[in-house]
């Protein structure tokens, strides 16, 4: 089966899934995760690249219990929309909590975690999750 | 821009057709759609076939000349067309373009996908392949979860409650007993959708679209084609648009609509000169029963946070304000993901040549088909009439 | 053993996931009656040795105060990497935004590796050849299923970073360590859990080298039990580092405060750190503390440290290990083998 698993493709994105690294559109003021050189809503190209604040809160969470074949291990595990104290908006995995006693709108925090594996013998893919602010 | 005509009609049923392999399943609709146009296998000019995940499923690509091949037909200008769920929607503008523009006066618009060869895990990692792979992808996200994450936006934004929206899917299964194309020719109850497990809170099993192989086609021509098929009806395309969204939820202000569906409408209406309500038959794609009560206001039948009050009016009802579904949707006739699209065409169509059977819109001259591909990335749009 | 020129902890943090056990749950599935500690920590699915790492160490550089990119090491002991070959040091520095131009390196000897990172760190850092050096101890702890290990292998992590000891919240006094063969404890190459010699790891391992290194310490140092305020052993459980201490001559009161193994259990190569952590949370500037590293195979690290004006401010800046204790999340048996990969899938 073809999957997605690639080394490169972890490699090369590593400095932005890892420090949260995003974009703001110096024309449109909006700013987005992740870094990108054109502006997906206004399409300028004037974009300075920017630590995204790692605080914020939960927009919307679902439970993923049936997971793509990548992630069967970890299931059930929490998905949501997080709002970053600047207004950008990430999706990212809820870690660190019960799945039927989180709320939307909860305080949550950026953390490092382990996504997913290229299998028992391949490569560890870490990057940003929230979990709920202690 | 010439007319463009629908010549013929051809579909496989949805199921998972453990006997039938991809290709056979192309060739069969093809067969079929060829048969239903009275035009010659020969005259076709070119193949637009839309598929999303051969490539992952099947390891199989190149699906263009693989079909003149098995069908018999090498020389013809043929490729694949990928845009997600709305592959078939994408193939079929791709195959509208190539004759309206007078370049091609016979081509045929295909959707195929066979998902029945691989697990279950791993055709949930291929469909998310509709996202971004890097950043939406990497977390895990299901395709189902990003449908919840708009359902919850849209329950949070407008008081809507599950028990309201989750009526879509027992409509649909309703009408699909009738279809004998569809996957599940089975009613539910609304308490058996809401008991059914959860797959991506609050996503019950019979709210999503289930996955299944089949394929569908359409041929179209120009009106001096159509002479020599003799069709005693006569469908016209009347508009057929395409439009895209920024792609993932999370670069989106407003979760609860899909702007691709309302650019597309918008174009659509007003290249075949309609408004909504000028629409008998709509064929919307509810790969979630969150998504048909969305389509339902961004194509302009509800007021937005209000399409659910349509469902349960029973307005897309046989005889309601805008007969919707009426051959099963993605929910009840199945969702071959890159075929979905020309079996909505199919439908549509199927209905305003007055063959829909117990499923009949009295009279139906204008249909609606939107197909939708990943959560909004894509939608395609078609509209035909029937001319008299 | 001591630096050529004056060197200390500019910045700490440690880490302890939020999940525990209770040890009565192990015993429990195991059908034991007694048991040595209370709860231990359990690290959650998409945890590992190099999260917690991370996380210890995101807390240091916020107490350190200084650009990430000045830190020109980063020393990370652990016995429990994800994976066998294939640094935890490089994406450390990576996420944390050190690289590239620092020395970075795993290191291991079982549950002394930690602060066998932290001499190596106060040795750069002292000769003059870094400013800053990263030092961290963390482990996943494993322990065989119904083995008396399980009751108490835990996970956590703790990092300090190393500088000038002008900037320092504590500077570093002396180092002593002392190092013999004597395999108490292992695990062979492609060996999912340790073996341990049972009884042996007492005497001749734990009490005889943790001894001989606070003696060495404290007889090179000129100093004596009483000179410390604190002071913090490696803590496999809760009676070891209190046998250790009456041994040596300290009281139960110099250990309490860094002795936290019977609520979060043994953390290998950060139990001693995370010790110290906790210390440092508590301390007033001023105050001398000897911290005793043990590691089977077996070897000891003393170090003895004195804490200064800055300690104070600086410890707000990141969360206390009191907070790491007090976020708990309970997971039954059931859990807990889901979670460490006992399962087989
Ligand atoms: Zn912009």
């Amino acid at each position: 089966m073809v999957k997605a698993n690639s080394i490169p493709r972890v490699w090369r994105e590593r400095t932005i899934k890892y420090r949260l690294i995003g974009g703001k559109c110096k024309k449109c003021g909006k700013s987005f995760y992740p870094f990108r050189r054109i502006c997906p809503r206004c399409g300028s190209e004037e974009i300075e690249e920017v630590h995204l604040p790692r605080e914020g809160k939960l927009l919307y969470y679902t439970v993923i219990r049936a997971p793509p074949s990548d992630f069967e291990e970890y299931a059930p595990y929490v998905v949501g929309i997080v709002e970053l104290k600047d207004g950008t908006r990430v999706l990212a995995q809820i870690t660190d909590v019960v799945e039927d006693q989180l709320e939307e709108g909860v305080d949550v925090e950026a953390v490092f975690r382990k996504y997913r594996e290229q299998g028992k013998e391949g490569i560890i893919e870490y990057g940003i999750k929230f979990r709920p602010k202690t | 821009m010439r007319k463009v005509y629908v010549a013929g009609i051809g579909a496989t049923k949805i199921r998972e057709h453990w006997e039938v392999s991809l290709r056979e399943l192309l060739v069969k609709a093809a067969q079929k759609a060829i048969e239903d146009s009275n035009i010659e296998k020969k005259k076709i000019q070119a193949a637009f076939i839309g598929n999303m995940s051969s490539g992952v499923l099947q390891g199989q690509e190149h699906l263009g000349s693989l079909f003149a091949t098995w069908m018999g037909i090498p020389g013809i200008a043929a490729s694949k067309v990928e845009a997600a769920c709305a592959s078939g929607g994408a193939a079929f503008h791709s195959a509208y373009l190539a004759v309206a523009s007078g370049m091609y006066d016979c081509v045929i618009a295909l959707g195929v996908e066979k998902m029945s060869d691989a697990l279950t895990g791993d055709v949930t990692a291929a469909l998310i392949m509709a996202d971004d792979q890097d950043y939406v992808a990497f977390t895990g996200a299901s395709f189902v979860g990003l449908n919840a994450l708009v359902y919850r936006a849209y329950m949070k934004k407008y008081g809507a409650k599950q028990e309201d929206i989750a009526l879509f899917a027992v409509h649909d299964h309703k009408y699909a007993v009738n279809n004998e194309l569809a996957q599940f020719r089975r009613e539910f109850s609304l308490e058996d959708v809401l008991k059914s497990p959860l797959i991506a809170d609050p996503i019950r099993l019979l709210e999503c679209a289930p996955t299944g192989d089949g394929a569908a086609a359409v041929v179209l021509c120009s009106e001096e084609y159509l002479k020599e098929a003799n069709n005693e009806v006569k469908i016209e395309v009347a508009a057929s648009t395409l439009a895209t969204d920024i792609l993932s939820l999370h670069d989106r202000d407003d979760l609860t609509t899909l702007q691709a569906t309302v650019r597309a409408a918008e174009k659509a209406y007003k290249m075949a000169k309609i408004s909504p309500s000028d629409v008998d038959v709509l064929e919307v794609h509810d790969a979630f029963t969150i998504l048909g009560v969305i389509h339902l206001e961004d194509l302009g039948f509800a007021k937005k946070g209000e399409g659910w009050k349509l469902v349960k009016e029973g307005e897309i009802e046989l005889g309601g304000k805008i007969p919707t579904n009426l051959m099963g949707g993605l929910k009840a006739r199945g969702h071959p993901v890159g075929a979905t699209g020309i079996y909505q065409i199919y439908d549509a169509v199927t209905q305003l040549k007055g063959e829909a059977g117990k499923n009949q819109v009295d009279d139906a001259e204008v249909a609606l088909a939107q197909n939708v591909g990943g959560v909004g990335g894509t939608v395609s749009i078609n509209i035909f009439r029937r001319v008299r | 053993m001591k630096t050529s020129r004056q060197v200390g902890i500019v910045g700490y943090g440690a880490y302890v996931p939020i999940y525990r056990i209770k040890n009565q749950e192990i015993a429990r599935v195991w059908g034991k009656s007694t048991w040595p500690i209370k709860e231990k920590s359990v690290p959650g699915l998409d945890e590992d040795s190099l999260t917690m790492a991370y996380e210890a160490s995101y807390n240091a550089v916020k107490r350190a105060q200084i650009p990430p990119e000045e830190i020109e090491a980063v020393y990370v002991g652990s016995e429990s990497p994800p994976y066998a070959v294939k640094p935890s040091a490089t994406v450390i520095a990576e996420a944390l935004g050190i690289t590239p131009r620092l020395i970075a390196i795993d290191m291991e000897f079982a549950c002394r590796a930690g602060t066998t990172a932290l001499q190596s760190v106060i040795g750069l850092v002292g000769s003059g050849m870094i400013k800053y050096g990263l030092a961290v101890g963390t482990d996943t702890a494993q322990g065989r299923p119904g083995d008396a290990l399980e009751f108490t292998a835990a996970a956590g992590a703790a990092a300090f970073i190393v500088g000038k000891g002008e900037e320092a919240l504590a500077e570093i006094e002396a180092t002593y360590s002392y190092v013999t063969d004597t395999p108490d404890f292992w695990r062979r190459e492609g060996q999912k859990y340790p073996r341990h010699g049972g009884r042996f790891t007492g005497d001749p391992a734990y009490f005889k080298h943790i001894v001989e290194a606070a003696r060495g310490l404290m007889s090179e140092a000129g100093l004596a039990p009483q000179d410390f305020d604190y002071v913090v052993f490696h803590q496999p459980n809760l009676k070891f580092p209190l046998r250790v201490a009456k041994r040596l001559g300290f009281s139960k009161e110099q250990v309490s405060a860094g002795l936290l193994s019977g609520i979060i259990g043994n953390t290998y190569a950060a139990a001693s750190m995370i010790g110290l952590a906790a210390v440092l949370d508590k301390a007033k500037p001023g105050e001398r503390i000897l911290v005793v590293s043990f590691g089977s195979g077996a070897g000891s690290d003393a170090i003895s440290l004195v804490t200064t004006e800055l300690l104070e401010q600086k410890r707000s800046l990141a969360p206390l290990v009191e907070s790491y204790i007090n976020r708990r999340i309970y997971v039954d048996y059931a859990t807990y083998a889901k979670f460490r990969g006992k399962i087989m899938r």
